[in-house]
C-alpha cells in the first residue's frame, strides 16, 4: 500500500525531508480532531436529549447541526474574568496544560496502517505519561482560582485521577504482555498476527480499562469533581469564555484519546471485524452504506420540513449535506482503490465512535458515585482485580508458550481465575458510615 | 554527536544549583525540591556514561535512583506534614528545639 | 549538527528552569519550574537513546512525585510563608561553597581531557532499549530489584503512618 504522501517527496529539499510527512499528518490529525471534538459536544447534547425523551438543539441549522459553531462563537466573545487574588500566570497556564496533554497524545495513535505521526518504540509508555500530565491542568486550575470550591474540586479530582491511573496502568500491562511490544502499531500488528482482538481473550482487562478511562476523564458516573449540583462547577468554576472552552475541549479530546487507546490495545485498531474471514469481504463497502444512509436520512428529513419560505435555508443545507454524502458514496463505489485506502481510518473511527457513544450513554443513565464510594471502588476493587488479571494473564501466557495450548484457551483460563478473584472480592462488606470526628484529636 | 563531556558539565551545573538550593532556602519544600534536582543531575551523569560505554548498567542504576527518590520524597513530605501540624511552620530556621 | 543544537537548547532550558526553581518565592511556581526541568531532562534522555528512562521519568517523577509535592503545598497553608524572607542568613557562605564545588567539578573535567577515552559507541549499540533493560534487570540485578520493591513498601507504610492524624 503506497503512502499517498510519498508523491510529494521528490519535489522538496532534502533537509526538510524528515519533517514533511509528520507535519502533514499532524495537520490532518489536529484539524480533524478539532472538528470532531466540536461535533462530539453536539452529539452528546442530541443523544442525551433523546435518552431523556426530548429533542435537543434543533434551531441553529437543520436539526441543530450548526450548533457547535454558535457555541464556539459565543464562548470566544464572552467577557474574560480573572478572579481577584488569582495567580494570573498559573490561571492562564492551567487550561493550556490540559489541552496540550490531551492533544499531544494523538501523535502516538495509529489511525491506519501507514498513518501514525511518530511510531516511538515506547509509544504506550509515552501515552500513559502524557495523559498523566493532564492532572496538572486540573490541580493548577483549581488552586489558582483563589476560591474554596475550585480548590476542593481540584484536589478531589486529582486524587481520583491518580487512583484510577494505577488500575489503568495494570490493564494496559495486560495488553502489553499479550503483544510483547510497547509500540502502538506493534500492538495492532500483534492482534493481526494472533488473529483475534485482545478484547476476546482479556475481557476483564478491557473492562477495567474502560472503567478507569471513564474515571480518568472525569465523566459520569465519576464526575463528582465537576458536577453541577455538588461543587458548583468544581475546578473550572471561575473560568469563563475562551478559557472554559479550552478546558471543555481538553476534556473531550482526552475522552477521544482514551477511547483511541482502548481501541488500539483491545479492539484491533484499524482492522475490520472478521478480517480473516473471506466471505465477509463485502463488509469493506460499509463506508458506502454509511454515506448512502446519510443521503437517505437527509432527503427524508428535508421532506418532513415545513414548506414556508423562512425554512428555505435549512432545507437547502440539508439537501446540500445529502448531496455531498451521495457524491462520496458514488466515489467510493466507482473508484475501488479509494475504498481500500480509507478502510483503516474508517474502521478505527467507527470503533472510537462506539466508545464515545458508550461514554455519552453512561452519562445519561448512571447516577453519580459519592467520593468515598469512588475511592473505595478504585482501591478496593479495581486495583486488586487488575493485579490479579496481570498475574493470571502471565499464567495463561506460560501455558500457551511452554505447554503449547491454544492462545485463546490458555488466556481464558487466566480470565476465569481472575473472575474468581473478583467474585471473592465482591463479598466485602461496605465500610461503616464515618462517625463525627472529635475536635482536637 | 554530542561529546559526553557536555552532558557531564550540565550535570555538574545542575548539581551545584541543587546544592545552592539546599543550603540557602528556608522553606523545607524548596529544600526537598533541590534534593530532587541533585538526584536528577546524578541520573543524567549515569545515563550519559551508559551511552558512552554502551552498557545498560547505568540506566538500571538510574531507575533505582528514581525509585529511591520517590520513596524519599514520600517520607520527607510525610515528615513535613507531621511537623507542620505541631509547629505550624515550614521554615527550616524555626525548627530549632534541639538548639543549645 | 542537529543533535548539538538540540542539546544546547535543552541544556539552557534545564539550567534556567533550575535557577528559577531555587529562586522563586512562591512554592507552586518552583514546582512548575521543576516540572519544566524534569521534562527537558527527559528529552535529553531520549537524545541519549534511553527512551524507556525518559518515559519512566515522565510517568513517575512528573506524574507522581511532583503531584505529591503539589498536594502537600496545597494542604499546608503557605500564605504566611510567602511573605517571609526566602533566603536564610548564611546564603553568602553557601554561595561561596557552591562556587568552590562547581570549580572542583569543572576542574576535574578539564584536567581529565587528554586521557584516552573509550570511543563513543555507534548510535545503534543500545537498541532495543526496553528489552535490554528488562532482561538485565531480571537476570543480573534481580536482588536490587526486589529490595527496591521492599523499600517502596516501607516508604509507603512510613509515609501513611507519619501523615496520619493521631
Amino acid at each position: 500500500m503506497t503512502n499517498p504522501f510519498d508523491i510529494l517527496a521528490p519535489y522538496l529539499p532534502d533537509v526538510l525531508e524528515p519533517f514533511i510527512l509528520p507535519l502533514l499528518q499532524i495537520g490532518v490529525v489536529f484539524l480533524g480532531l478539532s472538528l470532531i471534538v466540536a461535533y462530539i459536544v453536539y452529539a452528546e447534547r442530541k443523544i442525551l436529549a433523546h435518552i431523556q425523551v426530548r429533542l435537543g438543539p434543533m434551531r441553529v441549522g437543520p436539526h441543530g447541526l450548526l450548533q457547535p459553531i454558535a457555541d464556539g462563537l459565543k464562548l470566544l466573545l464572552k467577557e474574560d474574568i480573572i478572579p481577584r487574588g488569582a495567580d494570573s500566570f498559573i490561571f492562564w497556564l492551567a487550561p493550556v496544560i490540559s489541552v496540550m496533554a490531551a492533544f499531544t497524545g494523538f501523535a502516538l495513535i495509529p489511525f491506519a496502517d501507514n498513518f501514525i505521526v511518530t511510531d516511538v518504540n515506547v509509544g504506550l509508555l509515552f501515552v500513559i505519561g502524557i495523559s498523566s500530565l493532564g492532572i496538572y491542568g486540573i490541580i493548577l486550575g483549581g488552586w489558582s482560582s483563589n476560591s474554596h470550591y475550585p480548590l476542593l474540586g481540584a484536589l478531589r479530582s486529582a486524587a481520583q485521577l491518580v487512583s484510577y491511573e494505577v488500575a489503568l496502568g495494570f490493564a494496559i500491562v495486560s495488553a502489553l504482555l499479550l503483544s510483547g511490544t510497547l509500540s502502538m502499531s506493534g500492538i495492532v500488528k500483534a492482534q493481526i498476527t494472533h488473529g483475534v482482538w485482545f478484547v476476546f481473550v482479556q475481557p476483564v482487562a478491557f473492562f477495567i480499562l474502560f472503567v478507569a478511562a471513564i474515571a480518568e476523564t472525569n465523566r459520569n458516573p465519576f464526575d463528582l469533581p465537576e458536577a453541577e449540583s455538588e461543587l458548583v462547577a468544581g475546578f473550572h468554576t471561575e473560568y469563563s469564555g475562551f478559557r472554559f472552552s479550552l478546558y471543555f475541549l481538553g476534556e473531550y479530546a482526552a475522552m477521544i484519546l482514551v477511547s483511541s487507546i482502548a481501541v488500539t490495545l483491545f479492539l484491533g485498531g484499524w482492522t475490520r471485524p472478521f478480517q480473516s474471514v473471506g466471505w465477509l469481504d463485502f463488509l469493506k463497502y460499509a463506508p458506502v452504506a454509511l454515506f448512502a444512509f446519510c443521503t437517505y436520512w437527509c432527503v427524508a428529513h428535508e421532506r418532513k420540513m415545513p414548506r414556508a419560505p423562512e425554512w428555505r435555508w435549512q432545507r437547502l443545507m440539508l439537501l446540500g449535506l445529502g448531496g455531498g454524502a451521495a457524491v462520496l458514496a458514488l466515489v467510493f463505489v466507482a473508484v475501488p482503490p479509494v475504498v481500500d485506502a480509507v478502510q483503516g481510518v474508517f474502521w478505527f473511527l467507527v470503533k472510537v465512535c462506539a466508545f464515545l457513544y458508550g461514554f455519552i450513554w453512561f452519562r445519561g443513565t448512571f447516577p453519580r458515585y459519592r467520593f468515598d464510594q469512588l475511592m473505595r471502588l478504585g482501591w478496593h476493587y479495581m486495583i486488586p482485580v487488575a493485579i490479579a488479571n496481570t498475574i493470571f494473564c502471565g499464567v495463561g501466557l506460560v501455558l500457551w508458550r511452554s505447554l503449547g495450548w491454544s492462545f485463546a484457551g490458555s488466556l481464558w483460563i487466566g480470565t476465569l481465575l481472575t473472575l474468581l478473584v473478583a467474585l471473592l472480592l465482591s463479598g466485602q462488606t461496605e465500610a461503616p458510615e464515618p462517625t463525627v470526628t472529635r475536635r482536637g484529636s | 554527536m554530542v561529546p559526553t563531556t557536555h552532558y557531564l558539565m550540565l550535570s555538574a551545573a545542575l548539581f551545584t544549583i541543587g546544592v545552592v538550593g539546599v543550603l540557602t532556602r528556608r522553606n523545607v519544600l524548596i529544600i526537598l525540591m533541590s534534593i530532587e534536582l541533585i538526584l536528577n543531575a546524578v541520573n543524567l551523569n549515569l545515563i550519559a556514561f551508559s551511552r558512552q560505554l554502551s552498557d545498560v548498567t547505568g540506566q538500571i542504576f538510574a531507575i533505582f535512583v528514581i525509585t529511591v527518590a520517590a520513596a524519599e520524597a514520600a517520607v520527607g513530605l510525610g515528615i513535613l506534614i507531621a511537623l507542620f501540624r505541631t509547629r505550624e511552620t515550614v521554615n527550616a530556621d524555626e525548627i530549632d528545639l534541639l538548639k543549645g | 549538527m542537529f543533535y548539538l543544537f538540540n542539546f544546547y537548547v535543552l541544556a539552557a532550558l534545564t539550567v534556567i528552569s533550575a535557577i528559577f526553581v531555587i529562586t522563586r518565592r512562591n512554592p507552586v511556581h518552583s514546582v512548575i519550574f521543576l516540572i519544566i526541568t524534569l521534562l527537558s531532562l527527559a528529552l535529553l534522555y531520549v537524545q541519549l537513546q534511553a527512551e524507556f528512562l525518559a518515559a519512566v521519568q515522565i510517568i513517575l517523577y512528573i506524574g507522581g512525585i511532583m503531584v505529591l509535592f503539589l498536594f502537600v503545598i496545597m494542604l499546608v497553608n503557605l500564605d504566611v510563608v510567602a511573605r517571609q524572607a526566602p533566603f536564610n542568613r548564611q546564603w553568602h557562605i553557601a554561595g561561596l561553597a557552591a562556587l568552590v564545588l562547581l570549580g572542583e567539578l569543572v576542574a576535574a573535567l578539564y584536567w581529565g581531557r587528554g586521557t584516552p577515552t573509550l570511543p563513543l559507541a555507534p548510535p545503534t549499540a543500545l537498541q532495543p532499549n526496553t528489552e535490554l533493560i528488562g532482561v538485565t534487570l531480571f537476570q543480573n540485578y534481580l536482588l536490587p530489584f526486589e529490595i527496591a520493591s521492599v523499600l517502596l513498601l516501607v516508604a509507603m507504610v512510613g509515609a501513611v503512618l507519619m501523615a496520619k492524624r493521631r
